[in-house]
């Protein structure tokens, strides 16, 4: 039988607040554990936490980014349950009344555009971290509370992406939109994003849902597409010889590239939630509303929509140049410098994405600002650099940061375009390859591009390739 | 509403708490009585009555997005019953 299967996401990302959610702890990832707690995010009694505006406010941006609407008051939740890492016995949260609704994302898959529903994004504090040291006599757990109440918005989807490949794809356009918006670094490896999948099959055309199983603890976006193909596999294995799904949370584990079921005592389904006491309604005033969507800068989609339509660039250029949005910035920089959009992609494309992935570095941290890739690529426009001559010249400006002028001046890398000295390469390289002389002769004319090859090979990559390929042409007899 | 003695049992499980059969007994009674005695205000008409959450409006309370000085990593340990360097140190989880 064909299957189908439906999958739904939950991401969890963290806002990009400098303190915590209810009070003013450091946020900031990577301190020394546990130096980052006061009495509210440790749970003492008596405490009474106060929201900080800047969260609100950034999840009010992600949910105008995904077109979702914001409920005017919504009301936060205590979720009660007992685990080592949440020193108050309940994370505070949003249950019935979440602040968004609605939206959702645009993935691109095969060249086709899809939408992706979202049901839900609201606002929540993180629990602490805990550590399980390896070894079989070790009978106890570590907790670092420095994670507990640093600003989370949950994204839930609609059970709408249909394959392991599509819910990559969501992740990926969803965190775009996070960056883009600067509501959320969406780094999985520091936890900033993370993600649990909940996926059912079902035999194609059937309307009703199949037994859903949750996913949990994948550390990439490539484990989770694994883990789904994993768990999609086993629950048809298991249909396919008359068995039942188990309803049941399942952990993904890395290193076996398995999925394997939680112990049930690690956690209740029953949270018992209830309106948080300490905590007024939150109120999203029309005016405050209207001036976050003032702020909201243009999104990846609509970004690459227009680089496709004012660039008259390719699909596939486009959107790698708004795959974030300090490249695509960079971009139109350098465009406004120099008028020639598809070779300025193509620069950014090929040479500097090159130079980011072997660097490991991000195009903010690369030391060719946009206006000095403008004036190289000029340079190379007005024929004095060659095209080997100029990719050279980014190769070090990037290594040493200096102007196009400096590593110019400094390398001697003027492009040789004198006549006479043009002609005497030529000549050499035309006695050079006898061979090739008579097959050009006896009409083998896309040999052309052999000599003038060779002639810019023999300069040292100095000659200028128009004025050559004239030259080859006059010795060879036309 | 009528609170069981199964009833009190699922609770206590969840907040932890180990009761005899005789405080299971006792608690179901005692509770239901108390839900009881409040569920007469379900009794009230509230038809036409704006819901609201608070009895005085109060204006929201913000904080800003200012990190304050934390505890020490001391004074955060201070009170936890056993520890292992910076860290809290609990019963194995996993």
């Amino acid at each position: 039988m064909e299957y189908e299967s439906v999958i739904g996401l939950e991401v969890h990302a963290q806002l990009d607040t400098a303190a915590k959610i209810f009070c003013g702890c450091s946020t900031e990832f990577g301190a020394e554990g546990n130096s980052q707690t006061c009495p509210i995010c440790l749970g003492m009694p008596g405490v009474l936490p106060v929201l900080n505006k800047r969260a609100v406010e950034l999840a009010l941006r992600s949910i105008l980014a995904v077109g979702g609407q914001v409920q005017p008051k919504s009301i936060f939740a205590r979720k009660n349950y007992f685990y080592p890492d949440l020193p108050k016995g309940y994370q505070i949260s949003q249950y019935e009344r979440p602040l968004g609704t609605g939206g959702s994302v645009t993935v691109h898959l095969d060249g086709l555009a899809k939408r992706v529903g979202i049901t839900r994004i609201h606002l929540e504090e993180d629990a602490g971290k805990s550590f399980h040291p390896e070894g079989r006599a070790i009978e106890y757990s570590l907790v670092d509370v420095n994670r507990c109440g640093v600003p989370l918005i949950e994204i839930v989807s609609e059970p709408e992406i249909r394959s392991p490949e599509e819910a990559y794809a969501y992740l990926v356009a969803l965190k775009q939109i996070l960056q883009y918006t600067e509501v959320s670094r969406a780094d999985m490896e520091k936890g900033k994003l993370r993600c649990d999948a909940n996926v059912s099959v079902r035999p194609k055309g059937q309307k009703e849902f199949g037994t859903k199983t949750e996913l949990k603890n994948m550390n990439s976006f490539r484990a989770v597409q694994k883990a789904l193909e994993v768990e999609i596999a086993r629950q048809i294995k298991i249909i396919d010889s008359g068995g039942k799904v188990v309803q049941e949370t399942l952990l993904w584990d890395e290193d076996r590239q398995a999925v394997a079921p939680m112990r049930a005592k690690e956690f209740s389904d029953d949270y018992r939630y209830f309106p948080e006491p300490d905590l007024l309604p939150l109120e999203v005033s029309m005016d405050w509303l209207e001036s976050v969507r003032k702020g909201l800068p243009e999104l990846p989609e609509a970004r690459r929509r227009r680089f496709i339509e004012v660039f008259s660039l390719s699909d596939y250029d486009a959107s790698l140049l708004t795959s974030e949005r300090a490249i695509a910035d960079y971009y139109e920089t350098a465009v406004g410098l120099y008028p020639n959009p598809k070779m300025v992609a193509n620069w950014i494309n090929v040479e500097v994405f090159r130079f980011l992935k072997e660097k490991k570095i991000f195009i903010d941290d690369l030391k060719v600002p946009a206006a000095e890739l403008a004036a190289l690529l000029k340079k190379l426009d007005s024929s004095s650099l060659s095209n080997t001559m100029a990719k050279e010249v980014l190769a070090a400006m990037v290594e040493t940061g200096k102007t196009v002028e400096a590593v110019v001046a400094q390398k001697g890398l003027v492009q040789e375009s004198d006549e006479a000295v043009l002609d005497g390469w030529v000549r050499e390289v035309i006695s050079a390859f006898p061979k090739q002389r008579e097959s050009y002769k006896a009409g083998k004319k896309q040999l052309l591009g052999f000599f003038v090859g060779e002639t810019v090979k023999k300069s040292g990559g100095k000659a200028n390739p128009k004025l050559v390929s004239t030259l080859v042409k006059k010795h060879l007899g036309e | 509403m009528t609170f069981q003695p199964s009833d009190v049992e699922r609770y206590a499980k969840l907040a932890r708490l180990a009761l005899s059969e005789e405080e299971k007994a006792r608690f179901a009674r005692e509770l239901s009585s108390v839900l009881e005695y409040v569920g007469q205000i379900q009794k009230v008409d509230t038809s036409g009555i704006t819901e609201y959450e608070t009895v005085v409006p109060l204006p929201p309370a913000w904080r800003e997005d200012v990190v304050e000085p934390s505890l020490s990593v001391e004074e955060a340990l201070a009170n936890a019953p056993d520890r292992k360097d910076n860290f809290f140190k609990v019963p194995r989880v996993l």
